[in-house]
Order: structure tokens, then sequence, then C-alpha cells
């Protein structure tokens, strides 16, 4: 018995730490969402973020992370496929892998200036496109502060993402399974459409709502690129700790706790997405 | 035809990703009307603020690193070598930060630890550095961990520990001077990926008022041209030595390993 208690005093530090600074702080949201100014329980505040101020917040946020997750699914599957079998030469693959590991970590302010310094109004590409082809991407409707600006810029940490994790599962794939199909008669589109594929699925799921996530939650890149011009949730919830922009502190927490909902549904589909795929990887 | 598309894919997406760079150096030199000069770093290399908020930054990274270290090392030793049972539970809560926003953990800070709270730690500035601290510690954690529990994944935790103490040693000291030695490789490359997210991090900093790089860089960004891309650079440079770093230690401590 004395050794039991001796086991669980090692670990207490880090249940402390686990228990103050991260699982306390967020059920004191969660719990703040459905109470009453007064302490009692209620529903109004979920209730309260039908208010379409709130919905398009999150509208344009769905759709900023759908749109980015499933440009860096397909342009990172595109990528990792040239470099494992495309008969690209081999070389490519090491520096590849570690300027993803790199690309996908800088994230946050300094890759909004890298974007405004690119695509703004006086950025390099901008400019170029103007002088030499003389296309004028603003005078034909693109904005860096839009939606469409705020998904090309996420892509830039969406697409290495992607690669980091797909290119285990596609080095994965048996070369057994495409010989075997070859054998039987199979072509190549045939193959992918009816073998690799149906492989893959749960990986490319998987990843796809993990990279939903990812940019679901970037606060610092949307902040620094767009003030608060763009309400996405994370600037919202941003400016409603900062000052209570929505005047009604609880209406916050219920905000923050539709912000957990959404990016816990998504890494649970990815946990369970990536229980399937290692099925086939043993 | 497929070597024709996989160069397609490779090209297109290389000038993505080269592009914004180029354009982010290029811009960082565009100050002077006419002619390329460093006049942007040398303006944000002058400036006191950028000096302060570095070296806050600097110094948040190196103590999130050591805390991480000292959270997660003999955690992870422990869980192995007493508790495996509890293993699927501990790797859940590290993986935790991952999946709640950064922005809803320092929002819950600020409700929790007021000043009209038990435990008033945003009432000074040196609570309120210290929770900056905790905060960043809770960030690091799913790579630390993973990290660290990786490297002991490589030892034989069991009988290491049964010789040391055979030879008389304590916890303190079969932890401090047998494990930590042991998985080193590990929890560098942990840390420099802790100090590369810290050291730009905005949203906790921002919401909790502390003077760190990650808000200066957004308050440069918003009041003046030329010099944002010259911290982008900088930033940049920063991110790809620390993952640089990284790499090259995973790969000299993996080699070692498998010639041993």
């Amino acid at each position: 018995m004395k050794q039991i208690g001796w086991n669980w005093l090692g670990i207490l530090p880090f249940f402390a730490f686990a228990l103050l600074f991260l699982v306390l702080p967020t059920m004191n949201i969660v719990v703040g969402a459905f109470r009453t100014p007064d302490g009692g329980f209620t529903l109004a505040n979920i209730q309260g973020l039908a208010s379409p101020r709130i919905i398009d917040s999150f509208a344009i946020s769905i759709k900023i992370s759908l749109a980015s997750a499933l440009l860096g699914c397909l342009i990172g599957f595109a990528m990792a496929a040239a470099v494992v079998f495309g008969g690209v030469p081999g070389w490519l693959k090491a520096p590849l892998m570690t300027f993803s590991g790199v690309a996908s970590n800088f994230a946050g302010v300094p890759l909004a200036f890298a974007f405004i310094a690119t695509l703004g109004r006086v950025g390099l590409v901008t400019m170029l496109l103007k002088q030499w082809f003389g296309i004028n991407i603003y005078a034909m409707g693109f904005n860096l502060l839009s939606f469409w600006g705020l998904t090309l810029t996420y892509l830039f940490f969406q697409i290495p993402l992607m690669i980091l994790i797909i290119t285990p599962a596609l080095e994965g794939l048996k070369r057994e399974w495409r010989e075997a199909a070859e054998v039987l008669g199979a072509s190549t589109s045939q193959y992918w459409r009816m073998v690799a594929l149906p492989i893959l699925f749960p990986s490319l799921l998987g990843t796809f709502a993990l990279l939903f996530a990812n940019s679901f939650g970037a606060v610092a890149t949307a902040y620094a690129l767009t003030g608060s011009s763009l309400s996405i949730v994370p600037i919202m919830l941003f400016a409603q700790i900062r000052g209570d922009v929505l005047q009604d502190p609880h209406l916050g927490y219920a905000m923050a706790f539709a912000m957990i909902v959404v990016t816990g549904l998504a890494n649970l589909a990815y946990v369970i997405m990536r229980t399937r795929a290692e099925r086939w990887m043993r | 035809m497929k070597r024709f598309w996989s160069w397609a894919a490779i090209i297109f997406g290389g000038l993505y990703f080269l592009l914004p760079l180029i354009g982010t150096i290029e811009f960082s030199l565009r100050m002077r009307r006419g002619e390329y000069t460093l006049d942007a770093y040398r303006s944000v290399l002058n400036d006191a603020a950028f000096r302060q908020t570095f070296s806050y930054s600097v110094i948040m990274a190196l103590a999130t690193i050591v805390l991480g270290v000292l959270i997660v090392v003999p955690t992870a030793y422990w869980v192995r070598l007493r508790l495996p049972r509890l293993r699927p539970v501990i790797e859940f809560i590290t993986l935790l930060p991952l999946v709640i926003p950064a922005i809803v953990v320092v929002f819950g800070y600020i409700r929790l630890y007021n000043t009209s709270s038990i435990l008033p730690l945003t009432g000074t500035a040196s609570g309120t550095n210290l929770l900056l601290l905790f905060g960043y510690a809770t960030l690091a954690l799913p790579y630390m961990y993973r990290a660290v529990d990786t490297g002991l994944s490589t030892l034989d935790v069991r009988s290491l520990t049964e010789a040391a103490q055979s030879l008389g040693a304590g916890w303190v000291r079969i932890i401090g001077r047998l494990i930590l030695p042991n998985v080193l490789g590990a929890v560098m490359s942990g840390a420099f990926l802790s100090f590369a997210i810290v050291i730009g991090e905005f949203t906790m900093a921002a919401l909790l008022n502390r003077p760190a790089f990650g808000p200066y860089m957004q308050l440069l960004g918003a009041n003046r041209a030329y010099e944002p891309a010259a911290l982008a650079v900088i930033a940049f440079a920063v991110t790809w030595g620390c993952m640089g770093i990284m790499q090259l230690i995973s790969r000299l401590f993996g080699v070692r390993r498998t010639a041993k």
C-alpha cells in the first residue's frame, strides 16, 4: 500500500502543473459558458451564440479553415507523391522534409509580414505582375486582407504539415500491393483508385481534420495581417478578452467553448482516422 | 508524363514557398528609395524596444525549456518505470495543448488568476511573468514530452535504475546524472522546438500584457512599412537556426544509437 502511494507521489508535480495551468483554466471557461452572472445554470449563453455577428464569424472561420485544409492536403499530397514515387531525383526529399519542418513552425506575426511584403499593395509579386504582365491584381479585386488572402497565407504552414504527415504514409504503401495489382491486370489509375487511395483514405481524412483545427485556432497570423478588419472567431475572441466587445462576458465564454468544441471534434476525427490508418501500416 | 506532373508539383510548390521569402528579403532592403540598403535592419537593431523585447523573450524561452525539462523528464521516466498503465492518460494530457487553442487557455488564466482570486498572479508583473512562463510550458509540453518519451524508449530504464540503485544512488542522482544525460539528444531537440515556438509567441503575451517579442513585432507591423519585413527575416533566421540545429542533433544522436 505504501508502495502505491510513493508511486503516485512521483507524478504529482506533473498533475499539479497540468491541473493548475491547463485543465482548471479550460474548465473555468467551459463552466462559465453555462452560467448566469449570479452563478446559476443556463443555456442562454449558448443560445446567444446564434446572433448574426457570431454566426458570421464562425462561418468565415470555418470557410477559411476548410479551404486552407483542402488546398493544403491537395498540394501537400502532390508534392509528397512527386518526391516519393514521381521520378523526381531522390536528393530532393531531404531538403523538402527539412524545409517542411521549418515552415510548419513559421506561423504567427512574421508570416503575416512575409505575405504583406510579397502580395500586399506594394509587395514584390504584386509589383512584378504589374510591371511584367500588366496585371494589377488589386484592380481585379484581390485583397490580402480577405478570405483568399488569409487562405493563401495559411497554406504556408498547412502544406508543409501535410507533407510531414503524409510522406511516411505514402512510403508505407507496400510494393507488393502494386505488383499484385499489376499481375492481376490493373492499370495505374485502377491501382490508385481501388487499392492505394482506399488505404490512404483514413490518413488523408485524418490529416485534413488536423489541418482544419490548425488553421481554426490560428490567432497571431490573422491578427497581424488584418488587425480586426476580418472578424474570424479567434480575432473576435481576442477583442472580447481585451475589451468585452460583445458587451456580455458570458457570451465570450460561450464563444471560447464553441471554439474548443470545433477544434476538439476535428482532433477527435484525426485520432480515429489515424488508428484506422495504422491498421495497414504494420 | 508522370515525371512531368511531378516536376510541375515540385516547381509550383517551390515557387509558392520561395516567393514570400524572396519578397520579404527584397522588401526589407527597399527602405531607401532607389537603392538596396540595410537601413531597415539598422533601424530595427537600434530600436531599444527591439532589444528589450527580444531579450525578454529569449529569457522566457530559456526558462520555459528549464521548466519543461524539470516537469517532463522525471514524469516520463517515472511513468515508464513505475506506472506504465498510466501512460495513455499522461500522453492524452500532454496532447491537450494541441487541441485547446492557446487563446482559450490564456482566457482561463485571466479569469482564474485575476486580482480578486485566491492566487492573484496577474496582480503583479513578476506574477504575470510566472503565469506566462507556465503558459509557455503548456505550449511546449506536447513537443517536449514526445521527444523525451521517444528518447526514453531507446533505453532499458528498469535495468539502468536497478544498477544505479545497487550502487547506492538516490532518485535525484538517478534522474540528474543517469537518465538526463542519456536522453540529452531528445531533450535538446524538444528544447530547440520550444525555443522556436516561444520566441515569437503572440497571443498569450499580448493578452497578459507582457513586453514580449511577438506583441512588439505586431505593433511595429501596424505602424511601420519596411522594418516588419526585416523583423520577419530575422524571425525566420531564428526559426531556421533552431530547427536546423534540432535536426542536426537528432541526426547525430540517431547515428550514434545505430552505431552502438
